[in-house]
């Protein structure tokens, strides 16, 4: 399915903030896209919704590492989230689902990482 | 299998414990247990009662919980008094009239305080120190007098001394013997303890026994001495020794020794089969021990005995270590050298700093048999290795008390211990045991004495299980980890000095010259923190927005559905009916809950994020600022009325509570502040729960510190008294940076000044005399956020880049429209879990 693989434009450059992550609508679902200027791939996206809270929030956690692997905490009850594979430190029976993010110069965009590609198609 | 009854007498410390290590031997599948306990309150901590003069409540003092009781299957008869046992027919009778049958029966009924036969002993106010109720006792016959008598200067006598004292009364120990502490000390450590005592301005008459107690015509009472002089006074609390509890046993035949106490073997068991005795109603080879820990081993032994084990009691040590009125004490062994024929003795005494150090050694030298220490407890654990563990004395033995100065005493590593060494007597835990269990795993103190319990009975073994732990875990490689996060080596403290010192202005230059990786929400929030009481900042310019934590990073308390609430400082509590309007207008407006806080002020509920800017738009421009609800910050400061209307106030609290706040506001600092000013002794703002608590008397002002409420409750110390407004104001402006500079990441005030070595004492040093020559610079750094005060969402709404964050979503301007309220009480609240489950699809693919 096409639509799903295809990157998705929500904002500018100019929206992100260094070292934190903003929210981004695409359709009904919210996703929170981080940048880590010290991180090699610096833009990481997940969902927005916090699956313990079951709120948008997580775009409003602190980002920062565990052993090196960038990691969000969510704000209400920092539960830490991988932002490589959304699998969660406390309890690894949840994950948050992951996006993938970019910048095609000005533009920021995200989409469905593959593998939630194949599960949907 | 049938469960054999199990009757357990007295609850008190010795008692807890047997139900403790009896549930943990698995040993309540075989018993039904029942437990008496005259006292109306489960067993609680006798050995630190003391703290319940200092605030301390009986909860906290509580060893274990009614219901924890109840999981483990005990019934637990609280307030009523076993009258009599009957061995022949296995029962026992209890004060109202009920009888329960037993198998086995375990007394534990503790001990009583002697109270010499003195004519006029029983007159009202003259009482004993063994209970919490004899402690509410004494202190209501303090509230009406001036003066108190204990009877007795032993250990207990001198703690019943520093009580009176602290209830404010003028205070005399009248000991019989001819020197205080008599058994524990010997005359010159008495004469020196004497001194010490009575520079504290407690009176100590030694060598007088007392003939009789009359009417007094200035007190209450009037004691005679045998030498024919008197001694008035309002208050008598006799602590002149304990004695077993052992009618029970008199009564129905069991052996005692003696000078009293239950005869027991080395398991425990009494002369009659079923019958065991632990604690301090138990006397094993004619000797009581007066201590906890002995009791400990035997419940211990008792527990083992009904398993059929065959653990025995082996006698137990009677050194102690102790503070008395902030003197230290301590005595190993055979201190006085009456024990061991051909011991000899190397003593130090210094009259200048007051100390007085013995040690008592072997005929050939080369063993510690005892030793007494006054004055100075620096060297007890070193000594007290030596004696426990019986080995073979250093080279030159008197450098172990000699001073420091005088050659290097040879410190005694850890190393040195053998496995077997005893660290913590109270729990028998070992060397070995802790070595063992940090092999095991545990990589911190908290964990090893969550383990093995270690130095969580009388708290005298702390100091050495902390370089025990410290030395093994450096032994081991791992790092002593007073690391905040694994992404700074570096305590908070240290941070606040390197960042001060090397004028770091953000997290990555800090990360870079001192720390690694990314950071974390500890450090970051830490270093955000720490850079704004250093230089006090906009908190979300220059990147440091990304290190707030979630409530400072938008200026708001977020909720658990997400939205946040809204709290204007309400400075004092004090409140114009034309800003109130607003504040209810703002509310109906946005259609936030609204509510009054515990704080004097008033808080909304509701706000979703994007709202916020426009939300506080409104209340900036009818002149309210920012409450900084939010932040580790002063959060309000609390005042009653005073003397402005109120018949009994003598200072305007008011005022002086929308001072402090002003002047204090915006202050970022390790935890929440929180002030309160009390316009009169009666304390309607409940000052002395505050971290910083300020109380108007006739002549100024009183301050108290490092008080709390919340999770762990602590009474606030009295700090200074009779300031007046400039010194009250300079002495909290110098608390305040120390307390910035020095504190741990969310440690408030109380937890804070608990951990400070040196205590009040200290603190009082460095702040009013000024012991580390500080205070200029503390004043300066003081004045230097004061004059940098701006309020945080004034600053916000005129930053164009920091408005940007406050969207749910960059590509949409609009509400979250997940976040959903239904009504209650004529305003909203969030929607529950159902509520919401049956209206919005949560994702949509
Ligand atoms: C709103 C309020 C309850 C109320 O409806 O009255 C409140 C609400 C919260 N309190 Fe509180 N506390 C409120 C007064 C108190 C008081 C009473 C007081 O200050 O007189 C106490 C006990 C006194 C004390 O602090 O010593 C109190 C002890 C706590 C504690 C425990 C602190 C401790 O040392 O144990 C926490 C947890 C913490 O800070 O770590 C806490 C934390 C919180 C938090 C911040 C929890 C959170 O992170 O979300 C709540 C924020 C709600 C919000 O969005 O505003 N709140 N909290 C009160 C706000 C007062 C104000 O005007 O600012
Ligand atoms: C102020 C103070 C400070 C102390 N400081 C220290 C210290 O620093 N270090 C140290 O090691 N020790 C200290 N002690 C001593 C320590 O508290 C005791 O060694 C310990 O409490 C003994 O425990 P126990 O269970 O044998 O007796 P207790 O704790 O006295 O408990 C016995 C319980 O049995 C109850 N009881 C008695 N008879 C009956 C009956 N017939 N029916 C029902 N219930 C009954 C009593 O009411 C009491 O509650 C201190 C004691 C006091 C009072
Ligand atoms: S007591 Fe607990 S629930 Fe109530 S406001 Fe304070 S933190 Fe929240
Ligand atoms: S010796 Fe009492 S707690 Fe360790």
């Amino acid at each position: 399915m096409s639509e799903h693989s295809s990157w998705i434009s929500v904002g500018k450059r100019g929206d992100l903030v260094p070292g934190a992550g903003v929210g981004a609508r695409v359709g009904q679902q919210q996703i929170a896209i981080f940048w880590l200027e010290e991180s090699p791939e610096q833009l990481y996206a997940t969902a927005n919704l916090c699956p313990f809270a079951g709120v948008n929030i997580i775009a409003r956690g602190i980002v920062g590492d565990i052993g090196g692997e960038p990691v969000v905490a969510s704000p209400l009850h920092k539960e830490h989230f991988s932002l490589l594979d959304g699998r969660c430190f406390e309890h690894p029976e949840v994950s948050l689902p992951i996006w993938q993010a970019r910048l095609q110069g000005d533009d920021l965009q995200v989409r469905e990482p593959e593998i939630m590609q194949l599960l949907v198609s | 299998m049938n469960k054999l009854n199990l009757v357990v007498i007295g609850n008190g410390m010795v008692g807890h414990h047997f139900l403790e290590q009896l549930h943990e031997a698995g040993l309540t599948a075989q018993f039904n247990v029942t437990v008496i306990g005259e006292e109306r309150h489960i067993a609680y901590d006798r050995v630190h009662l003391s703290e319940y003069f200092q605030g301390k409540g009986a909860a906290e003092l509580a060893l274990g919980t009614a219901e924890q009781y109840a999981t483990w299957g005990y019934r637990l008869l609280l307030g009523v008094k076993a009258t009599a046992i009957d061995p022949e027919s296995h029962t026992v009778s209890l004060a109202d009239g009920s009888r329960l049958p037993w198998d086995k029966l375990v007394l534990a009924t503790g001990s009583f305080p002697f109270v010499p036969p003195i004519p006029g002993k029983d007159r009202p106010g003259c009482l004993v120190y063994r209970t919490l109720e004899d402690l509410d006792a004494i202190r209501e016959a303090a509230a009406s007098a001036n003066t108190g008598v204990v009877v007795g200067g032993g250990l207990l006598g001198l703690e019943a001394a520093n009580a009176l004292r602290g209830l404010n009364l003028d205070t005399a120990v009248v000991e019989f013997a001819p020197r205080l502490m008599p058994a524990q000390v010997d005359n010159e450590g008495g004469e020196l303890l004497r001194e010490k005592i009575q520079a504290l301005g407690v009176q100590v008459l030694t060598g007088r026994a007392t003939q009789h107690i009359e009417d007094g015509e200035n007190a209450n009472h009037r004691m005679v001495f045998q030498d024919g002089k008197m001694l008035e006074t309002d208050l008598i609390v006799f602590s002149a020794g304990i004695r077993p509890r052992d009618e029970l046993a008199r009564a129905c035949g069991l052996t005692l020794c003696e000078r009293g106490g239950v005869d027991v073997d080395d398991f425990c068991r009494t002369s009659h089969p079923d019958i065991l005795a632990i604690g301090e109603v138990a006397a094993w080879r004619n000797c009581v021990f007066g201590l906890v820990a002995p009791g400990y081993q035997m419940a211990k032994v008792a527990v083992s005995t009904l398993g059929g084990g065959d653990k025995r009691f082996t006698g137990a040590d009677m050194s102690t270590k102790l503070k008395l009125l902030g003197v230290d004490v301590g005595a190993i062994g055979d201190a006085q050298a009456t024990q061991n024929a051909g011991a000899k003795v190397y003593r130090y005494l210094d009259q200048i700093k007051q100390h007085y150090r013995k040690m008592v050694v072997s005929a050939d030298g080369r063993r510690l048999l005892g030793a007494m220490l006054v004055g100075d407890n620096s060297t007890y654990d070193t000594l007290m290795q030596y004696y426990r563990n019986r080995m073979d004395l250093p080279e030159q033995a008197e450098s172990l008390i000699l001073p420091a100065s005088a050659g290097k005493a040879p410190a005694l590593g850890m190393d040195a211990l053998p496995d077997s060494a005893i660290i913590c007597s109270c729990h028998n835990v070992s060397k070995g045991d802790i070595v063992g269990c940090i092999q095991g795993g545990c990589s911190s103190l908290a964990e090893v004495k969550d383990k093995t319990r270690a130095a969580t009975g009388c708290g005298g073994c702390a100091s050495q299980l902390k370089s025990l732990v410290d030395h093994q875990m450096a032994a081991m490689g791992m790092a002593v980890s007073t690391a905040i996060c694994e992404h700074f080596n570096h305590t908070r403290q240290e941070l606040e000095h390197i960042i001060r010192a090397e004028g770091i202005r953000s997290f990555s230059e800090l990360r870079d010259r001192h720390g690694k990786g990314l950071g974390c929400d500890i450090c970051k929030p830490t270093v955000g923190n720490i850079l704004a009481s250093a230089w006090n900042g906009y908190v979300l310019d220059e990147g440091r927005a990304a290190l707030q934590d979630t409530n400072d990073a938008f200026l708001a308390n977020m909720q658990k559905d997400g939205t946040f609430s809204v709290v204007p400082r309400i400075a004092g509590g004090e409140i114009t009916p034309d800003k109130l309007i607003v504040i209810g207008e703002v509310a109906r407006d946005f259609g936030l809950y609204t509510k009054l806080t515990g704080g004097q002020r008033i808080d909304l509920f509701g706000a979703r994020l994007n709202q916020l800017p426009a939300i506080w738009k409104r209340l900036t421009d009818a002149g309210f600022e920012t409450g900084q609800a939010y932040g580790k910050s002063v959060r309000t400061v609390k005042s009653c009325v005073g003397s402005t209307w109120c018949r009994y106030g003598v200072g305007d609290s008011v005022k002086l509570a929308i001072d402090l706040e002003n002047r204090y506001k915006g202050i970022r600092s390790p935890h929440k502040l929180k002030f309160a000013v009390s316009g009169c002794t009666r304390e309607c703002a409940e000052a002395q729960s505050k971290d910083f608590g300020v109380i108007a008397t006739e002549k100024g002002w009183n301050l108290y510190v490092a008080g709390n409420g919340g999770m762990r409750p602590r009474h606030a110390d009295l700090f200074a008294q009779d300031l007046d407004t400039e010194t009250l104001i300079r002495t909290i402006d110098r608390l305040m940076i120390f307390y910035i500079r020095t504190a741990d990441r969310l440690q408030r005030t109380a937890r804070w000044l608990e951990n400070l070595e040196g205590g009040l004492e200290y603190l009082r040093k460095v702040i009013l005399n000024d012991s580390l020559g500080i205070n200029a610079d503390l004043d300066r750094q003081m004045e230097q956020l004061v004059a940098s005060f701006h309020c945080e969402w004034q600053a916000t709404l005129e930053n164009p880049e920091s408005l940007k964050r406050f969207r749910q979503t960059i590509n949409d301007d609009g509400d979250d429209p997940e976040i959903l309220f239904v009504p209650e009480r004529g305003q909203i609240r969030p929607a529950s879990e159902s509520e919401r489950a049956g209206r919005i699809p949560l994702v949509a693919l």
